[in-house]
């Protein structure tokens, strides 16, 4: 394994990280629009805060499909075409929550709540099916020599993919919580608080459930027991900080807390998969390895000079813009639509 | 059913419906763009509101080519695996660099754009939607880098079963890329000109006696506006097409001969098929009405010059990749496309040109007058969408049978693994979809068009409070 093919499989960790934590409270907002809002104006006020950032944060999965393709091109071809109808299903939760947003904010009563619930469910099937792939990545799935998925049913939907899937979905709608909290006033904020102090009881089942499954279905604890273990500990101590500085009112520590637990979740994949990218259920010698996945060494360079030449321009303007956006939105009035 | 015909029914109904919205955004975000530089110029108030009403329209088309677009980039891997395999050296770092440098541009500064109005100074707000605009003009570059590899490979070496990159530099000087990127960029500009302008003349159509004011002149100035951009950039895109042609008939003979009929060489002096159909068994055309030497004259502007014929081409080919299958594209599809493409290009210029001279001031009988004049301009609306559709046409199906030139058949690149049920469920949920949104967005695009454009600017609200009254960090 190169320098660069190692660089490559961190950068990729690295972007899936950003998306979770940027897109991750999109998702959470999402969903909170049907079931943290009361009425349109509380509606209108939960969509405002993601109104202007949602866009640019979903190009962080973009861009790391992207970059999968462009650097390990094996991993791509093999993972996108072996997940095929979970792919679908993330692309149709994207395509109904992308458009909505435009959608709701020009459309009439009763279409608006229309485009409201498409929002919400758009938002839920995204993380619950992203986090049916990842895990049932990291389980295994039967792949052949030539990297092809030969999978059914069992193998995207067992008891670890489901929890992992729930865990993921519940893990973006406390961070959608937490960011509500951060970023509105009245009612609402109060109602968001009140939903994280109880619903993280909820997630501590789901994160021991969760790795008590992953320590006996998986194989990580034999190939990264340290990693493993640290990471796991970092999931549940983010999580118990986030819902921590929920009680206290520190919504900001809160926020960024129930970002690092997404953060953690992704670094552990990241770590227990090394060095493979796909784990094949036949024979581990069908794995993908970083190896031989990849892209090759001139292909990696000129990806990096260009990542190294763009990426702080995109961090400078994404603060800006984060900046610009730093204030609480409150109870917002309603447009009169004719 | 299999899947091969599966998959490339898909890419091209997706490619084709999100096309609709590219070209449509990348131009109206442009001359949205310049409305506001009036506006900041001359602080005009009617600049501002032109601003805000087109770049309504603008944002509705963009959400919808946003949301298309993630398919086309999960697609390559989810139905065209083998294909990724072996192109993925070379073209996914095109992609990656669109998202890096184009994406988190358009999206980023979108946002802003949106929310800042009353927020940030005017200047500053325009420089907003100028890095929109920046933004969406570059991204088309890196896609059309990736294009452009597939129409004519250069830069690389095959080593072990897949395409590897050896020199980025050239993938960007690819000849083919910027006659393609110039001709993409002229025409979707010209498109957001001739939409606004078609736009305008419905609006025309339906208020023109109620009109006060102020929104006489909202309207008169749009439809300059929008009739200005689209007769200088169809201009510009009639011209590169017609290089771009000229590039064809050396890089891609097939493909030229294709979209002209010729199956057997001409001789020095080429008539040229004005209509007539080809016989894809015998290899020749049918009922043909042609006109002597012009062929000749288009292909090389001088009265003489032969065409190579298909079936010369195609012995060529034959022996060149020692392949044995047959290197005819759909000669009857590349052939009316690129007669659909010619004469809505052509249409669309001659309308802007009598449009453009109907609104000058001295003429007799303004354009707002004339009614049938407003319904040419107000139904050329549509066209841009059929033209830039059948011009995707003959680029894609010209290539047929590769998915890179000379290189790799579309036939080996397909998904091995995935099944006719994933295809089948997919194309119908696409299918779905976009047609939901198809409806949606038309009713949403009449129901601003039809506002006053004053409203644009300032929407009605039943109280005002500062939404952002507390600071959070």
């Amino acid at each position: 394994m190169s320098f660069l093919q190692l660089l490559w499989f961190i950068l990729i960790g690295v972007l899936f990280a950003g998306f979770f934590f940027l897109d991750g409270f999109d998702y959470g907002v999402g969903m909170a629009v049907e079931t943290l809002a009361h009425d349109e104006s509380e509606r209108d006020q939960v969509v405002q805060t993601i109104g202007p950032v949602w866009d640019a944060n979903e190009v962080w999965l973009i861009t790391a499909g992207g970059a999968m393709f462009a650097s390990f091109p094996y991993w791509y071809a093999s993972l996108f075409s072996g997940y095929y109808l979970i792919l679908l299903a993330i692309l149709a939760g994207l395509i109904i929550r992308g458009v909505s947003f435009e959608f709701r904010s020009k459309s009439p009563m009763p279409q608006k709540r229309f485009w409201d619930w498409a929002l919400a469910i758009g938002s839920a099937i995204v993380p619950f099916f992203l986090g049916i792939m990842f895990v049932s990545m990291i389980h295994g799935m039967p792949i052949d020599a030539n990297g092809n998925f030969h999978a059914g049913f069992f193998d995207y939907f067992n008891w670890i993919s489901v929890v992992g899937g729930i865990a993921l979905l519940l893990l973006t709608y406390l961070h959608g919580i937490n960011y509500i909290a951060l970023k509105t006033t009245g009612p609402v904020q109060e109602r968001a608080r009140n939903y994280a102090e109880f619903l993280y009881w909820i997630l501590y089942a789901g994160e021991v459930v969760f790795a008590l499954l992953l320590i006996f279905m998986t194989d990580f604890m034999s190939v990264h027991p340290i990693g493993t273990i640290i990471m796991l500990v970092l999931i549940v101590g983010f999580s118990v900080l986030a819902h921590v500085e929920t009680f206290a009112g520190h919504e900001l520590i809160a926020f960024i807390s129930s970002g690092l637990t997404l953060v953690s979740l992704v670094v552990l994949i990241f770590i227990g998969l090394f060095p493979r990218v796909l784990i094949s259920s036949i024979s581990p010698k069908y794995d993908l390895l970083i190896q031989n996945a990849s892209s090759t060494e001139y292909t990696l360079v000129v990806m990096t000079i260009a990542t190294c030449c763009l990426l702080p321009f995109v961090l400078a303007y994404t603060i800006w813009a984060y900046w610009i956006f730093r204030k609480r939105i409150a109870m917002p009035a309603i447009p009169e639509v004719k | 059913m299999t899947i091969l015909s599966l998959a490339r029914f898909q890419f091209a109904m997706t490619t084709v419906y999100h096309f609709f919205f590219v070209p449509f955004s990348i131009g109206t975000a442009f001359i949205v763009a310049i409305m506001e530089s009036m506006y900041v110029s001359t602080k005009d108030e009617t600049y501002k509101k032109m601003a805000k009403y087109w770049g309504n329209i603008f944002l509705l088309s963009f959400a919808v080519g946003v949301v298309t677009g993630l398919i086309q980039e999960f697609q390559f891997g989810m139905n065209w695996s083998d294909y990724s395999r072996f192109m993925g050296d070379i073209f996914g770092a095109p992609l990656a660099l669109e998202a890096l440098l184009s994406f988190f541009m358009e999206s980023t500064f979108i946002g802003l754009w949106v929310f800042t109005w009353k927020k940030v100074k005017p200047g500053v707000h325009l420089f907003f939607i100028w890095m929109t605009s920046i933004g969406s003009l570059t991204s088309a570059l890196w896609i059309l880098t990736a294009n452009s590899f597939m129409q004519h490979p250069v830069g690389y070496e095959v080593k072990g079963g897949r395409a590897v990159m050896v020199n980025f530099g050239a993938l960007l000087k690819n000849p083919q890329l910027w006659y393609e990127y110039g001709h993409v960029i002229l025409n979707a500009i010209m498109m957001g000109g001739i939409i606004i302008a078609g736009l305008t003349a419905f609006q025309l159509l339906k208020k023109n006696n109620k009109l006060t004011e102020a929104n006489k002149k909202f309207y008169k100035k749009s439809m300059r506006i929008g009739l200005l951009f689209s007769l200088i950039f169809s201009i510009g895109g009639i011209a590169l097409g017609d290089a771009q042609m000229q590039y064809l008939i050396k890089e891609q003979p097939m493909k030229f001969a294709a979209t002209e009929d010729v199956f057997n060489t001409t001789g020095k002096r080429a008539p040229w098929t004005v209509v007539g159909i080809a016989d894809m068994k015998d290899h020749e055309v049918k009922y043909n009405v042609d006109i002597p030497d012009v062929l000749s004259i288009l292909s090389y502007h001088k009265t003489t010059g032969a065409v190579t014929g298909m079936n010369e081409l195609n012995a060529q080919f034959k022996k060149k990749y020692g392949k044995d299958i047959d290197f005819y594209p759909p000669v009857n599809t590349l052939f009316y496309s690129f007669r659909i493409m010619c004469g809505i290009g052509a249409w669309i210029f001659l309308v802007s040109l009598v449009g453009l001279i109907m609104t000058r001031e001295k003429s007799k009988k303004p354009l707002s007058q004339r009614r049938w004049a407003l319904w040419c301009i107000a139904i050329t609306t549509f066209l841009p969408f059929i033209g830039n559709t059948a011009g995707w046409f003959v680029t894609e199906f010209g290539r047929d049978p590769w998915t890179v030139y000379g290189l790799f058949t579309i036939a080996e690149s397909v998904s091995p693994n995935v099944s006719v049920g994933s295809l089948l469920t997919s194309n119908i949920i696409y299918f779905v979809l976009f047609t939901t949104l198809a409806i949606t967005l038309i009713w949403l695009i009449v129901r601003e068009l039809r506002k006053d454009p004053s409203e644009a600017v300032e929407p009605k609200f039943k109280k005002v409070l500062d939404p952002f009254d507390k600071e959070a960090f």
